[in-house]
């Protein structure tokens, strides 16, 4: 039997729950909460709101499972042109922490054309064991192909953890691989950690726009899998002297569909800095007032090595493309700074970039929202603000090593 | 060309306050919308009706108000409605959901092309459509910007997508019947017409439970989700930061100081 129930002695009808409750599925009837089953999605938001222990969920435990044949923990290597994606550093340097605590090995997958010899560099960067098919069916990512060649390497392997950079990429291949291989997926996490007495993968995620975090648990299914939020984690380092282990696998033709031809890729001019992997991001509002103004980010970015990210207003005002809008509609990013300029700080911008680890506000209303996640604001004409930060930047080039 | 969208009702976010005493989010009297991103995938299912005729089909799942998003996509030109509620599917998480919503898909039969929005704005996961994809065994396209061509005079159909990714875009050909994810810079989404609004009013609103997609219970609902949420938390709270006012150059070498520790 599983659901959620009200235990009724505990409960003393204080009505926290009802205000946590995101579909109104609680009302308070003679002092006690009551669930209205129909509405209740069983997400969980009322069990850690009650502060009596009050509400419990229930589930069937699942034994029968045999888990133990799982070991290692693997990182999907993702390449494009046989350059790899620094978010695969900062994976393996998480993978090692957790393999340390479970005591077992560090895997990377690396599927492509033409890549074999980039298996010697993911070793040196943590991997013990890199599981490498090279193949012309493979030369572009194609959801199905990869996810063809993983399941059937995870079949053969049977690792207990696989971890993949959230980016388009990564989001959409293991999406597709949790569904193939019943396994429990987490998108988009920022913190991984073992609970050391059930040697399982506890992984914590922002959720509404990184309002509330969640932890979440897959402990009947194997392999436990995520997706990891960009720039959150140190990378790990490059160590010539690393000793590891390259196994090489085909990729079987037969696994090949058809039904999905890659025509062509075309890399935007603007996008000289790609915004999930900036350490830096320079942001223009509608605070510029107008297309010409534009330039000032931009000039601010390019001597801050920094890409240039927008606000809503700005792409919807046609001064700069959709793909640099950051925020609810756009992309959520998370640099080491963030300069946002001329950005009042509406909740659909911050939920996007409120995880930055250091923010920097220019405007000239004191009383902007994006004051108040801002760890330095300054309160003042941008125009003339921004040039005057331009020149002295300039004036002290070094400290801007990149 | 039929069309099915796969859409879901969330809280308004520019709604959702946080109380400053317990530090955690007010959800009493947020307003439910239809997820941003799926009002793009709606009015790009109604373009390609318009240009290539057929019928377009929204589907959701949730409990019982959420039927007021089907309405509303019929009110913006959508054809047929179905809701997928039922006590057993509550608790699902991704792989749950998308196994509910892939059964329906293949109760309604006849389609040439599943549209979602790219993510959720409550739980952003972006797992659910590719997750359809899959147990429908069909070509997916994530993070669609442009329909660039639709061929239904060759055989197979296919259609011709512009892919967004981090750095460009890539452009994949599909054969039909495929799911694509749909991104913001896809369409503008028009407003509803008042014919439309009249439409939605007396639309009848297909309703399936369990019985009717037949699901073995243990697959679904919390016992069927290989994820279990364990915590939920608020996260700390920023610090208030260090406010800058004055004469701009003093602001801007103070500025310059504090970038310069932080690189």
């Amino acid at each position: 039997m599983s659901g959620i129930r009200i235990v009724l002695e505990k409960c003393v009808g204080c009505g926290l729950c009802l205000k946590v409750c995101p579909v109104n599925a609680l009302i308070i009837d003679k002092n006690k909460a009551v669930i209205d089953y129909d509405k209740c999605t069983l997400c969980g938001s009322c069990v850690d709101s009650c502060k009596f222990e009050a509400i419990k969920i229930l589930r069937k435990t699942i034994t029968d499972n045999d888990l133990s044949n799982y070991k290692g923990v693997w990182v999907f290597a993702e390449q494009r042109d046989g350059e790899i994606s620094s978010v695969v550093f900062e994976l393996l340097a998480k993978a090692r922490e957790l393999a340390k605590d479970l005591d077992t090995y560090v895997g990377a997958v690396l599927l492509g054309k033409g890549i074999a010899d980039r298996a010697q560099s993911l070793i040196h960067r943590g991997a013990d064991k890199v599981f490498v098919a090279d193949s012309d069916n493979l030369e572009h990512y194609i959801s199905e192909n990869y996810t063809k060649a993983i399941v059937s390497l995870v079949d053969k392997y049977k690792p207990e953890i696989i971890l993949a950079g959230a980016t388009t990429t990564g989001r959409s291949l293991v999406s597709r691989i949790a569904v193939n291989l019943y396994a429990g997926l987490t998108a988009d996490c920022t913190g991984l950690d073992i609970d050391k007495d059930k040697k399982i993968l506890i992984q914590t995620r922002p959720a509404f726009g990184g309002n509330i975090m969640a932890q979440i648990v897959s402990p009947n299914f194997r392999p436990q899998m995520a997706t990891v939020r960009h720039k959150v984690m140190p990378e790990s380092e490059n160590n010539i002297s690393r000793v590891g282990e390259i196994i090489k696998e085909n990729f079987n033709e037969n696994d090949l569909d058809g039904r999905i031809k890659f025509l062509d890729f075309i890399k935007e001019a603007i996008a000289t800095v790609n915004l999930s992997e900036a350490n830096i991001i320079v942001s223009g509002g509608r605070g510029l007032q107008e297309l010409k103004n534009f330039k000032l980010v931009e000039d601010l970015a390019e001597v801050l090595g920094a890409a240039v990210g927008s606000s809503r207003a700005c792409v919807d005002a046609g001064w700069i493309p959709y793909s640099h809008q950051v925020g609810q509609t756009g992309r959520t990013v998370c640099p080491k700074i963030y300069i946002a300029c001329g950005i009042s700080g509406q909740i659909q911008h911050l939920v996007g970039m409120q995880s930055s680890k250091t923010i920097i506000a220019i405007n000239k209303d004191p009383d902007a929202p994006i004051f108040k996640v801002a760890n330095f604001g300054i309160v003042g004409d941008l125009f003339k603000i921004i040039p005057l930060l331009i020149q002295k930047l300039k004036e002290k080039p070094k400290c801007l090593a990149v | 060309m039929n069309i099915i969208v796969c859409i879901k009702q969330v809280p308004d976010t520019t709604d959702v306050k946080i109380n400053p005493e317990t530090n955690t989010l007010i959800r009493e009297g947020v307003d439910s919308i239809i997820n941003p991103f799926d009002m793009y995938a709606i009015e790009e299912a109604v373009r390609l009706k318009e240009r290539f005729g057929g019928t377009t089909t929204v589907l959701t799942m949730g409990p019982p108000q959420a039927q007021d998003v089907l309405r509303e996509a019929i009110s913006l030109g959508i054809d047929k409605a179905i809701h997928l509620s039922d006590r057993v599917f509550a608790g699902s998480d991704t792989w749950g959901t998308s196994l509910i919503l892939s059964k329906a898909i293949e109760k309604i039969k006849d389609y040439d092309l599943i549209i979602c929005g790219k993510q959720a704005s409550d739980g952003d996961t972006a797992q659910v459509g590719p997750g359809i994809a899959t147990h429908l065994d069909l070509p997916q396209a994530t993070y669609v910007r442009k329909i660039d061509t639709v061929h239904l005079d060759t055989k197979p159909n296919v259609i011709i997508v512009e892919r967004l990714l981090e750095e460009g875009y890539e452009i994949l050909e599909l054969q039909l019947p495929a799911l694509i994810t749909v991104v913001k810079e896809i369409n503008e989404p028009r407003m509803p017409s008042l014919r439309g609004k009249m439409k939605a009013r007396g639309a009848e609103i297909i309703s399936w439970n369990n019985k009717d997609i037949d699901l073995e219970e243990d697959r679904i609902g919390l016992n069927g989700s290989p994820t279990q949420v364990i915590k939920i938390f608020t996260p700390p709270h920023k610090e208030g930061g260090k406010i800058f006012k004055g004469e701009p150059e003093e602001i801007v070498n103070e500025l310059v100081k504090e970038i310069k520790d932080l690189l």
